[in-house]
């Protein structure tokens, strides 16, 4: 065993006896426990909660590698991401508190005093969820399987059964306080590198503020902005200018692809059901902006770890200057990090013009291809540059020691293992709560409801899993129908239960089925009919585009057919009952008088 | 029915409401993706302004927003009468 995997298996296992330990401490005794830890969890504790259940193993792999490969165009997730609590503490979490009740599809169902509209609910919650838990256990399996060599089976059932000893035994309460723990894991595992990353390019050790410093004297680049520093050396290379790099060639995407990211994160059930555990209204508000921080400490951090490694990148593979032959790296004196990379497919390397050294450029750009070819390079020889390595690597690139890389391991567990636990809390409340209790056993008994629930939570988890074991091909896409269904279903037919007293159960029903179709039909007609490839008949090719929004940022557009048909409908349609239009005025009061 | 007083809450809740979104939808719909190009143009320290609003500005400007309404409606529960014990 080497040095890394003793500290990896240390450092890891010690954070899972931790979960462990406070499943055992957070049992719950009752439904409501279960359901909404008895609605006693302090605004701030709830605020750390819902960050490391929102922060999924993509957010902490994913991010940084997808900015460093688009530089300004992903500031779409960046602000998508966050700006969606914005939406979510003023627009819902303490109206939903208010309701108080233990489930987002309960709330459909009483508002619009229907159980067809509450199936609905469910039926969405269930989509949404299930494809976000897959990538989960799918991250839990790879990074298992790349740091501790343990076959990817093995490293699926041992999340497996950390998850289910603390969701089965202590449901939302046992959720909530593992995932303070798993809070601290993994913001520690993203920053520290961070920091060595940035002390080292220029000096300070704040990566947000690193970030638009000069870079140090040993760079030999002393005094020169670190960003246009960047944008030279990807513009050398043929690579678009990083800080103006746009996401799908056009303004018009970034706009309806950020606003598709915040209405869809402010529309996910397994964030919404967090705010229910606090004990009051104005807990709801505060609680939202607490998460917001404890967010933004890896949201601002991701741009500089992207940006940095994009840098160390390229200076280790092209150290010299461009197009003089000792500027290129030798492929025989590769760095480690380089070779383990490769081993996993991760990283790909061709040397098309047999010198032995490493050519990586845009070989796209016709006036860098031009270029090239009087170097007598025969195009880019890095045929595989996996995003997701960009967080993992970056501790090896930047020469870290083994301990720092072990931690960046057990926080990218961490955030994998908090958000499925999240996302499994909401798919068998749903199940436990809304179909058995709500629709087909109104009789049950607390006692009995509590047993069911456990049974629910054990049932998803083994359906994860399973899932996770043999993703399906598509299992990446499907996250853009996790959002794209938040967004054009869930939170379009909350706000309206809200902030439209008029608004009644046709026009609800009407508007989820519609907003739903609009954003199906528009992410299969370019990504084929449930994924299917061939199946799709136009194509994902960018002209056929609908005013050039790509299938990703279409939850928007699914969102306002929503809002539109629901308000047609409603008009036409008889009111809401008294009793529902004076539940509307009683949630929009923190008090009862 | 509704009372003169909660008509009167409520009200005021969605004026703070629209004035939040407002600087919502600048900070980051704005200042990060429409105005970027002339913003570029500016500088704080290495960052080029649209840029930075982009990748960092606006998280800090949406958590600043959240407090500053949740401050507002307290202040406003209180005046109201509807502050929770």
């Amino acid at each position: 065993m080497t040095e890394l995997q003793i500290w990896t298996y240390l450092i890891v296992g010690l954070s899972f006896a931790l979960y462990i330990g406070i499943a055992i401490w957070a049992r719950a005794a009752s439904t409501g426990e279960f359901y909404i830890a008895g609605g006693s969890v302090h605004p701030i504790a709830n605020g750390m909660a819902t960050a490391a259940d929102w922060m999924s193993a993509a957010s902490f792999i994913g991010m940084a590698g997808l900015i460093s490969f688009n530089g300004y165009g992903a500031s779409v997730f960046l602000m998508g991401w966050t700006g969606g609590y914005v939406l979510l503490a003023l627009l819902l979490a303490p109206y939903l508190r208010k309701f108080g009740k233990f489930t987002v599809p309960e709330f459909i169902g009483d508002r619009f005093y229907s159980k067809t509209a509450r199936i609905v609910g469910v039926i969405c919650l269930l989509l949404a969820s299930v494809t976000y838990v897959i990538g989960q256990m799918k991250g839990i399996g790879v990074t298992f399987g790349r740091f501790l060599e343990i076959p990817y089976e093995w490293g699926l059932l041992v999340g497996m059964l950390i998850v289910f000893f603390y969701a089965v035994l202590g449901g939302m309460k046992g959720i909530t306080y593992t995932q303070i723990a798993q809070y601290v894991v993994l913001i520690l595992a993203y920053t520290i590198p961070a920091i060595f990353i940035s002390l080292n390019l220029t000096g300070h050790p704040a990566p947000q503020l690193g970030l638009g410093m000069t870079m140090t004297e040993d760079s030999g680049f002393g005094g020169v902005y670190l960003l246009d520093r960047l944008d030279q050396v990807v513009t050398e290379l043929g690579f678009t200018e990083y800080t103006s790099q746009l996401l799908g060639d056009s303004k018009l995407n970034m706009f309806m692809y950020t606003l598709s990211l915040m209405i869809g994160t402010a529309g996910l059930p397994h964030v919404i059901i967090r705010f229910f555990t606090v004990p009051k209204v104005r807990d709801a508000r505060y609680s939202a902006g607490w998460a917001l921080i404890f967010i933004a400490v890896l949201y601002t951090t991701a741009p500089a770890v992207g940006a940095m490694a994009r840098l160390n990148l390229i200076n280790t593979l092209q150290s010299g200057e461009v197009g003089s032959p000792e500027g290129n790296l030798a492929y025989a004196e590769r760095p480690q990090w380089f070779k383990n990379w490769e081993a996993t497919g991760l990283l790909q390397f061709k040397d098309k013009n047999g010198d032995g050294r490493i050519q990586y450029y845009n070989d796209q750009d016709t006036a860098m291809a031009a270029k090239a070819e009087s170097f007598g390079w025969k195009g880019n020889e890095m045929e595989q540059v996996d995003p997701d390595i960009m967080v993992l690597a970056n501790p090896e690139i930047a020469g870290l020691p083994n301990w720092v890389i072990a931690l960046v391991v057990a926080g990218g567990l961490a955030a994998a293992l908090s958000t499925a636990a999240g996302l499994l809390l909401a798919i068998s409340s749903s199940i436990s709560h809304d179909l058995l209790k709500g629709i087909f056993m109104p009789q049950i008994s607390e006692e009995s409801e509590l047993k069911a629930s456990r049974i629910a939570m054990a049932g998803a988890i083994l359906l994860a899993g399973l899932l996770g074991l043999d993703p399906p091909d598509f299992a990446a896409e499907t996250v853009a129908i996790a959002f794209g269904l938040a967004a054009s279903s869930i939170f379009p037919v909350l706000m309206m239960g809200i902030f439209s007293r008029r608004m009644n159960r046709a026009g609800a029903i009407a508007g989820m089925l519609a907003g739903i179709s609009v954003t199906m039909f528009y992410v299969f007609q370019h990504k084929g009919l449930f994924f299917i490839p061939g199946t799709s008949f136009l194509g994902a090719l960018r002209p056929n585009w609908f005013f050039d929004i790509s299938p990703n940022a279409f939850g928007s557009v699914g969102a306002l057919v929503n809002f539109f048909v629901a308000f047609m409908v409603a008009r036409i349609t008889a009111p809401p009952p008294h009793h529902i239009q004076e539940l509307v005025e009683d949630i929009r009061i923190p008090r009862t008088i | 029915m509704l009372s003169d007083n909660a008509r009167a809450y409520w009200k005021a809740n969605l004026r703070l409401l629209v004035f939040c979104l407002v600087v919502w939808f600048i900070v980051s719909y704005g200042c990060g993706i429409l105005w970027v190009e002339p913003l570029n143009t500016l500088k704080l320290g290495g960052y080029k302004l649209g840029f930075w609003f982009a990748q960092q500005g606006a998280i800090y400007a949406f958590i600043l927003l959240i407090f500053f309404y949740a401050i507002g409606m307290r202040i406003l529960d209180r005046k109201y009468g509807f502050d929770e014990a």
